[in-house]
């Protein structure tokens, strides 16, 4: 009787499930398991597949501007993750205090997120004209020669970081709010009354508790940002002279323009076992943490 | 567990089943649907967004002429246009007539995507290819067969502000110019205080073969094997980074910030610029007078040649309608009346009498220079890859515009990366 019952449960969450593992499995399963297997191929997209084993994976091991786009990611993370993480839990701290206008400020904050790449890019790219953009020119009333910004190829990096962690503070507050909401008051009273003043609750209290949501939230940007695309696309298009050129434009490039499908397949996947070994070695150093 | 692997992999089985009938289906439905029409679906990028309109009236006459013939039209913008295209062909789902541009065209026809017409060229008694520009018509040839039918050219000319050149008390510029008076006129127009400057030419590849040309260097030899690294060449490439780096007649990308070029130059900023005779209808309206002239040389003449044809898939089983609307789009003089009068590129085709209205608008006054240019162009390198010798080219150019390469350098990493790409 027992085992009818979940054979039938087994058969109705199957159908239940269905419609969402149909999309799954073409548009996202069928995908993968190709480009695995064209990955292994020198497809052009026009022509006949042919089998050339590890072949593009030697030359990608071999090609100067795949290291090139590999270290202009590792420099976007580097900036990127520091600055999302401190400011979006500053700010999750400040929001989450009882004050006026607190659903305001916190919309404002979010309101970035929501807003689409391709705006914020045009917008930013104009904050940062050298000749005519609001940066530089704020910069010159404090008597500061500021910088070319996106034309230099020594700022251009900075500029994408700074526009990128100004539009996700406000997705990581909101993962932070999340989890401060978590943590008892009992702590912070506990805390009080043994005569801890406010930086020791915050070092002592606040930050240990909130391990698991900055946990997530690196996590999350980490695999986002190894995926850095659309606002270098479109504020500088990879340059000057490369200097922003990144992993996925980088396949883009190999796969829709220089009809190389099969070197873009193992691009890809290279770039995915990057970030698969990133976030393993994460989830480890996290276990360790917690033991 | 055992269980969900199993499932899935009938869902799997399914989908693949599902997806194969389909395209079945389809393939079945495109054969002809027996009433002897026969459907063909034209795919461009040249029409789209300005001249929807055109194209429209165009199919309209198209199907009056062909009545069992109707064409359905796809447009996509340029820069969407290819990435469709490719996908489609890889799909075996490819539009059965479609637009290419010169520099597509060859890699294209070298992936055996095209279908060779010259069979149909032969048959056809209303068409001669004397009806059409020789270099444009022959610009579609791979392999010595007909492979596309040109429809429109296009070229780069030197548009001057004559209002600047007045200002500055310097001469027009005129067909026997060289690189030397084209400076000297540029540093008496520049003035760094009002953001005016003398001339602007991009510094990329698209531009670089061409001032080689000038030069009476050539980036890649007959067998399309890279020669870039010489002396030539250099020269070439340093009159291009000079003007930016040196004498400042050329604006810097970062003091370009962001605009175009051809904004700088409707904002009475520019004195030159060297851009296509598709801008002829965007400078219409300028506060300005202006003209154009040949573009200066240095030991020799070479203007740009841009080319839209039109080809056949290889895949199509309605190669002959396909053919037949290539060919309408390309030699008919009905067609190129209406390319004349809406001012959609430059039809390809001999007829003075369609082509006089054409020289008769202003501005520009000198319309004539269109057509002389074509007597010293110079084609675009036909090698693979190349949109990635493109991109490289630029970027190291952009290095060399910023100070942190010197072009002799520049030009030792473009001859070694043009051998690893080709390679």
């Amino acid at each position: 009787m027992v085992g009818m019952t979940r054979k039938k449960t087994f058969f109705w969450l199957c159908i239940f499930l269905l419609p969402n593992l149909l999309g799954f499995l073409t548009f996202i399963g069928a995908p993968i398991v190709s480009s695995l297997i064209i990955s292994f191929t020198d497809w052009d997209l026009l022509g006949e597949m042919q089998f050339t084993g590890f072949e593009n994976y030697i030359r990608l091991a071999q090609d100067p501007d795949f290291w090139v786009s590999f270290r202009n990611t590792i420099f976007f993370i580097l900036g990127y993750i520091p600055l999302v993480l401190i400011f979006g839990l500053a700010c999750a701290l400040l929001l989450n205090k009882q004050m006026k206008f607190r659903a305001f400020f916190r919309a404002t904050f979010f309101l970035p997120v929501i807003t689409s790449w391709v705006a914020v890019s045009l917008v930013w790219k104009w904050l940062y004209n050298p000749e005519y953009g609001l940066i530089n020119y704020a910069l010159s009333i404090v008597g500061i020669d500021g910088p070319q910004w996106l034309s230099d190829p020594n700022t251009a990096m900075i500029g994408i970081i700074l526009a990128s962690a100004w539009k996700d503070i406000g997705f990581v507050m909101v993962l932070f709010l999340g989890g401060l909401q978590n943590i008892s008051p009992s702590f912070y009273e506990a805390a009080s009354i043994d005569g801890a003043g406010k930086a020791r609750k915050l070092w002592n209290i606040t930050i240990p508790l909130l391990a698991p949501t900055t946990f997530f939230v690196t996590i999350i940007s980490l695999i986002n940002s190894f995926q850095v695309f659309d606002q270098v696309m479109i504020m500088t298009g990879g340059g000057p002279g490369g200097s922003t050129e990144v992993m996925v434009q980088n396949i883009y490039n190999h796969a829709f323009r220089y009809f190389e499908m099969g070197y873009a397949s193992a691009m890809s996947w290279v770039l995915f076992l990057v970030i698969f070994l990133f976030t393993w070695i994460q989830m480890k150093v996290q276990d360790r943490g917690v033991n | 567990m055992k269980k969900l692997w199993l499932l899935s992999l009938f869902f799997m089985v399914a989908i693949i089943s599902l997806v194969g009938c389909s395209s079945e289906g389809e393939s079945e439905e495109e054969g002809g649907d027996g009433n002897g029409t026969t459907e063909i679906t034209y795919y461009s990028f040249s029409a789209a967004p300005d001249y929807e309109d055109v194209l429209a009236d165009i199919v309209t006459a198209f199907e009056e002429d062909n009545p069992n013939i109707k064409v359905n039209t796809e447009l996509a913008a340029y820069d969407d246009y290819f990435t469709k295209l490719q996908t489609r062909l890889a799909g075996g789902n490819a539009p059965d007539v479609f637009e290419l541009n010169y520099e597509n065209f060859v890699q294209y026809a070298s992936k055996g995507t095209l279908a060779d017409l010259s069979g149909f060229i032969e048959e056809d008694e209303n068409f001669d290819p004397s009806q059409l520009n020789q270099e444009a018509f022959e610009a579609y040839q791979y392999d010595g067969k007909q492979y596309g039918m040109v429809e429109s050219f296009s070229n780069v000319l030197t548009f001057y502000n004559k209002d600047l050149f007045d200002e500055a008390g310097v001469d027009y510029p005129t067909a026997d110019w060289t690189w030397e008076d084209e400076l000297a006129a540029a540093e008496k127009i520049t003035n760094e205080e009002n953001n005016v400057w003398g001339t602007y030419a991009p510094a990329t590849m698209n531009e670089y073969f061409k001032i080689a040309a000038q030069n009476g260097g050539e980036l890649f030899n007959e067998n399309g094997e890279p020669t870039v690294d010489t002396q030539e060449n250099l020269e070439a490439m340093n009159y291009m980074v000079d003007k930016v780096t040196e004498s400042g007649v050329t604006p810097s990308p970062a003091e370009m910030s962001g605009q175009a070029p051809a904004d700088l130059f409707m904002n009475g900023q520019l004195g030159i610029v060297h851009t296509g005779i598709w801008m002829f209808e965007a400078f219409k309206d300028a506060s300005f007078e202006w003209d154009v002239a040949l573009e200066a040389g240095n030991t020799q003449k070479a203007h740009h040649f841009f080319a839209n044809g039109l080809a056949v898939s290889a895949d199509t089983d309605k190669k002959e309608a396909a053919y037949k609307f290539a060919r309408f789009m390309s030699a008919s003089d009905q067609v190129a009346e209406l390319r004349v009068e809406n001012s959609w590129e430059l039809p390809a085709v001999n007829n003075e009498e369609v082509l006089q209205p054409y020289l008769e608008q202003t501005p520009p006054e000198n319309r004539e220079a269109v057509f002389n240019a074509l007597d010293t162009l110079v084609l675009p390198p036909v090698v693979e890859n190349w949109s990635q010798i493109n991109d490289v080219t630029d970027q190291e150019f952009e290095k060399a515009l910023n100070g942190s390469k010197s072009t002799e350098d520049v030009i030792k990493t473009l001859q070694s990366e043009y051998e690893n790409i080709l390679n």
